[in-house]
């Protein structure tokens, strides 16, 4: 059971590959640190994994099973900046549901207040609004969990309250995580495991 | 970068502030339905000192009005902003008029994103700026020396933004704050997002500044990047300051430490406990008449819960807490 990328080559341009025959395994249950250089191609393998890019060579299987075509992706990706990743047109209860009927238990565990439902995604802060996107992306369909600097934004106390609920939550649903930071102190708190993409990407 | 005879005055006046902010007010008119109107109080009662050849951090969470101090400095509020109390800038207050003349020449702004620069203009020029002619020559000249120190080679100049990782950028715009000589330059969130060796490398460019007599006031939320550099730390907290600590305050448990709202930011760092303190920071249309920290206090009294505590001198910084001697 894990989310394995074989051999992923990928490049924005042609001829200028940033990614190349990069090998990545992610089981269900394990929290994976993933570190690397600014503009080295993190946020880009966290995309490839999550089936935002398709453009690329190699392979991605989802417990043994191809990416599924349509429908809820069992791989969610979490970003950094919240206020880009919803639609300020909405109210936040329907931001909530876009995908999935998110469960009760864990908007509580988050701390979401009913009445941060009828607001704008303009009235909350940015701890308050990364809080609905990861209760979104962590619907009952959701098998892995890519956070792509997801508290680097945050203060340290928002960021400890957030984390410690991903991690219960990850570990009740049995859910692997993939976490992107540059910051050594949080990896080394949060993860079982480290790899460094300079160290597994051939380019 | 400033004249010998500059320098030395700095030195001089080291003692006195540089740029110092006293009791700050600042609320935004807002609508509410129809004609009616509402006052979103965002900052309140805020006081700072910015002092020549020393760092001031501003750390605290997001939403508690760092950056709007900044704007607030600069005279970049938007119209519906209303702005009370005192801002003194060598000893002058400065008013809108003075922060539009001084603003980009005595005063400079390190903004916190690739987003500030033009897309459509080369680099160099965003660092130049508007000149005279009779003076481009010369500023193009002091551009190549500061790209130089900066690591910035030739064919940079000639760069458009988006063609520049992270780090570049981050040292493009630092030059375009040091091209002017500027005496007070204020760094809203420079770091967040860079690897360890960009971040180390854009830090000491700010230690830099500070040495050669700036007062720089670097806004942030990375307490580990700020005690790297700084020489005193700003708490805030819902639009006001909770405690101005020294460095050496941040070690071990937070003892140290004067306020309550401090130590639980400096015991949820990872490499520290990663215990986050209930709670959230009040909303902005909450109107408080006690201590701003009180709901998520765990030492709270009585007396908390009526008004705002008072700055108390503590240890060589202050605080706004009744529980502290």
């Amino acid at each position: 059971m894990c989310l394995k990328g074989e051999n992923l080559s990928f490049g924005y341009k042609r001829n200028n590959l940033i990614l190349h025959n990069v090998n990545i395994s992610l089981e269900r249950g394990e929290v994976l640190g993933l570190i690397g250089d600014s503009g080295s191609g993190k946020s880009t393998l966290c995309k490839i994994l999550a089936g935002y890019e398709n453009n690329y060579q190699g392979n991605i299987s989802i417990d043994g099973k191809e990416t599924p075509p349509k429908g809820y992706n069992p791989v969610q990706l979490v970003f950094q900046h919240p206020e880009k990743a919803v639609n300020p047109k909405w109210k936040m209860k329907d931001i909530l549901n876009e995908g999935d009927i998110v469960s009760q238990h864990v908007l509580d565990s988050f701390g979401i207040k009913k009445n941060w439902l009828n607001r704008w995604p303009n009235e909350l802060s940015g701890g308050e609004l990364q809080r609905f996107a990861l209760a979104r992306a962590l619907g009952p369909k959701t098998k892995y969990l890519i956070a792509d600097e997801i508290t680097t934004m945050l203060d340290a106390i928002t960021q400890a309250q957030i984390w410690n609920t991903v991690l219960d939550i990850v570990k009740e649903m049995n859910i692997g995580v993939l976490v992107v930071s540059h910051e050594k102190n949080l990896i080394k708190k949060l993860c079982h495991n480290v790899v460094y993409l300079g160290n597994i990407n051939n380019v | 970068m400033g004249n010998q005879a500059e320098i030395n005055a700095g030195e001089k006046s080291r003692t006195e502030a540089l740029l110092r902010v006293e009791d700050l007010s600042l609320s935004f008119i807002q609508y509410a339905s129809g004609l009616r109107q509402t006052e979103l109080k965002v900052i309140c009662n805020l006081s700072i000192e910015a002092y020549r050849g020393e760092i001031l951090a501003v750390v605290g969470s997001s939403g508690s009005g760092k950056s709007l101090l900044a704007h607030a400095i600069l005279g970049i509020l938007p119209s519906n902003a209303k702005l009370d109390g005192r801002i003194e800038y060598n000893g002058q207050e400065l008013t809108q008029k003075e922060k539009e003349e001084i603003r980009g020449k005595e005063i400079a702004l390190v903004p916190q994103s690739i987003t500030y620069l033009d897309p459509l203009m080369k680099v160099s020029n965003q660092v130049i700026g508007c000149v005279d002619v009779k003076n481009e020559g010369l500023m193009r000249k002091l551009q190549r020396e500061i790209f130089q120190r900066y690591n910035l080679k030739p064919d940079v100049e000639k760069m458009f933004p988006h063609e520049l990782s992270g780090g570049m950028t981050r040292r493009v715009l630092v030059s375009t704050a040091v091209i002017n000589s500027s005496k007070l330059i204020i760094a809203d969130e420079p770091t967040p997002g860079l690897d360890e060796k960009t971040l180390n490398e854009t830090l000491s460019h700010f230690k830099e500044m500070a040495n050669k007599g700036c007062a720089v006031i670097l806004i942030t939320h990375d307490i580990e990047a700020a005690l790297k550099i700084s020489d005193k730390i700003a708490v805030f907290y819902a639009g006001t300051v909770l405690e101005v600590a020294n460095v050496e305050d941040f070690k071990n448990n937070g003892e140290n430490l004067r306020h309550p709202y401090t130590r639980a930011l400096w015991n949820a760092l990872p490499q520290n406990r990663f215990k986050a303190v209930k709670g959230h920071q009040p909303m902005q249309d909450e109107i408080l008449d006690r201590c701003i920290f009180y709901e998520r206090c765990s030492k709270k009294n009585d007396l908390c819960s009526k008004g705002i505590p008072q700055f108390k001198k503590i240890n060589g910084g202050v605080v706004r807490c009744n529980n502290v001697s």
